[in-house]
């Protein structure tokens, strides 16, 4: 699965993105992370606070860095 | 959807998961004893102190030294209490409020009315800097119309708690309740003003074609629990962020309060000298700081005979004039409407110098 960090590189965003490598190495999942910092595309999403966290396309968070445990949750509730 | 992901925050998760009532009451009995702690440590601060400082090297007013250490020992604990109890506060009540439920409240209102709620919005909806853009995007793509907009724009990083709570602590209630005030008259009224300038044609194209998909609105589905969680999650992300600067600011403060002499600042920033509100201004455009650095700066131009209007020009005019927001805005709004944008703030801001070195 695709664990899609949205946000145009600031410092939160690149916390987001190592919280959600470190769940996805702690839970084992099978899933690749994905930056995604063109507005473009994030607009697509819908999303109007960054980062924000989707899993295959549906965003599961926004505004806030989640924590390594609160993704991981999410990650085996995918 | 977005429900999978809020029972996933906060809780164990899968069956067997402690239920809300259960998690509620022992969340709400740490808070009852932090409460408690809190208010029982905040009554002693002076005496502490005192005890820290007066008691091995005299009184308050002996030296220089002891008048700042003093300063430094009672302001510091006191303020960084204000300030987690506040953020935690704030951050419970943003739970209540997302950019997506901003949106919808405001979309299609009329201006005027629609300028004042999106200012108030401003203050309680979340909003990060980076996410400006964005924001922007959705509103404008939502219907709010662009005045509205920005009176948003305006309000959200100038009237923070952060803010508020430092002038509280530091300064007196009424100077945070004048800056707030000024602060939502100001989003209100420049907002208002760009309106009725019909700027629309001044906002990049791309954003008017760009299709936004919508997004689900999670702040009614959190539980207590959840909220309570996030007012923490808040308190340690902005604290630990703002602690360093606060800690500096005060110490800053207590060398001006201990050693530079009263009515210094009174000459240099005093009522009589009308050029000191412009000259606060374009001091304070290039200057970027949180509201935490700069706040005790204010404390201490005021404590030593700065006109309250000049400081507060300044104040605003570092805290809602920065360049890295310009900069964040020049991706959607053409130069000439930013241009305006700025002008429009800054003349606010003076107007709001002027006035108060006039009343008060």
């Amino acid at each position: 699965m695709k664990v899609q960090i949205l946000g145009m590189g600031c410092a939160k965003c690149n916390d987001l993105a190592a919280n959600a490598k470190a769940a996805i190495e702690q839970s084992g999942a099978d899933a690749e992370i994905v930056k995604i910092d063109a507005l473009p595309e994030i607009m697509k999403f819908g999303v109007m606070s960054t980062p924000a966290l989707a899993i295959d396309g549906e965003v599961k968070a926004s505004g806030k860095v989640l924590s390594v445990a609160q993704i991981t949750t999410m990650l085996e509730g995918a | 959807m977005a429900d999978d992901a809020i029972r996933g925050y906060g809780t164990q998760g899968g069956p067997g998961e402690v239920p809300e009532s259960r998690q509620l009451l022992v969340r709400l009995s740490v808070l009852a004893a932090a409460l408690t702690a809190w208010v029982l440590l905040y009554r002693v601060l002076s005496p502490i102190a005192c005890a820290l400082v007066c008691a091995p090297l005299g009184p308050k007013d002996a030296s220089h030294f002891v008048s700042a250490l003093w300063f430094f020992a009672y302001e510091m604990p006191k303020v960084l209490m204000l300030l987690a109890l506040v953020v935690f506060g704030v951050g419970v009540i943003r739970t209540f409020f997302t950019p997506e439920r901003t949106r919808r409240l405001l979309a299609g209102r009329r201006e005027t009315a629609g300028n004042v709620l999106a200012a108030m919005l401003g203050v309680v909806t979340p909003f990060c800097s980076c996410s400006a853009v964005p924001l922007f995007i959705g509103f404008v793509e939502a219907g709010v119309p662009l005045g509205v907009t920005l009176s948003f724009l305006i309000a959200a990083p100038m009237v923070n708690e952060v803010a508020l709570v430092l002038l509280f602590g530091l300064v007196g209630w009424q100077v945070a309740l004048i800056y707030a005030g000024a602060g939502l008259l100001l989003a209100v009224v420049a907002g208002w003003v760009i309106g009725r300038l019909h700027m629309e044609r001044h906002v990049e194209d791309w954003v008017y074609e760009i299709r936004m998909a919508e997004q689900e609105d999670a702040s009614r589905s959190l539980t207590w629990s959840q909220r309570i969680d996030e007012g923490v999650v808040a308190l340690r992300e902005i604290v630990g962020r703002v602690w360093i600067w606060v800690v500096i600011g005060i110490a800053v403060g207590a060398g001006i309060h201990g050693y530079v002499p009263e009515d210094a600042m009174a000459s240099i920033m005093g009522a009589e000298a009308w050029w000191t509100v412009p000259a606060a201004v374009l001091v304070g455009v290039p200057m970027y700081s949180n509201a935490a650095g700069i706040v005790p700066v204010v404390e201490a131009l005021l404590g030593k005979g700065a006109a309250l209007g000049s400081v507060l020009a300044f104040m605003m005019s570092v805290i809602a004039l920065s360049l890295p927001e310009a900069i964040i805005l020049r991706k959607v709004l053409k130069p000439r409407l930013i241009g305006l944008f700025l002008t429009i703030v800054a003349a606010g801001i003076v107007g709001v110098g002027f006035l108060f070195n006039a009343i008060m």
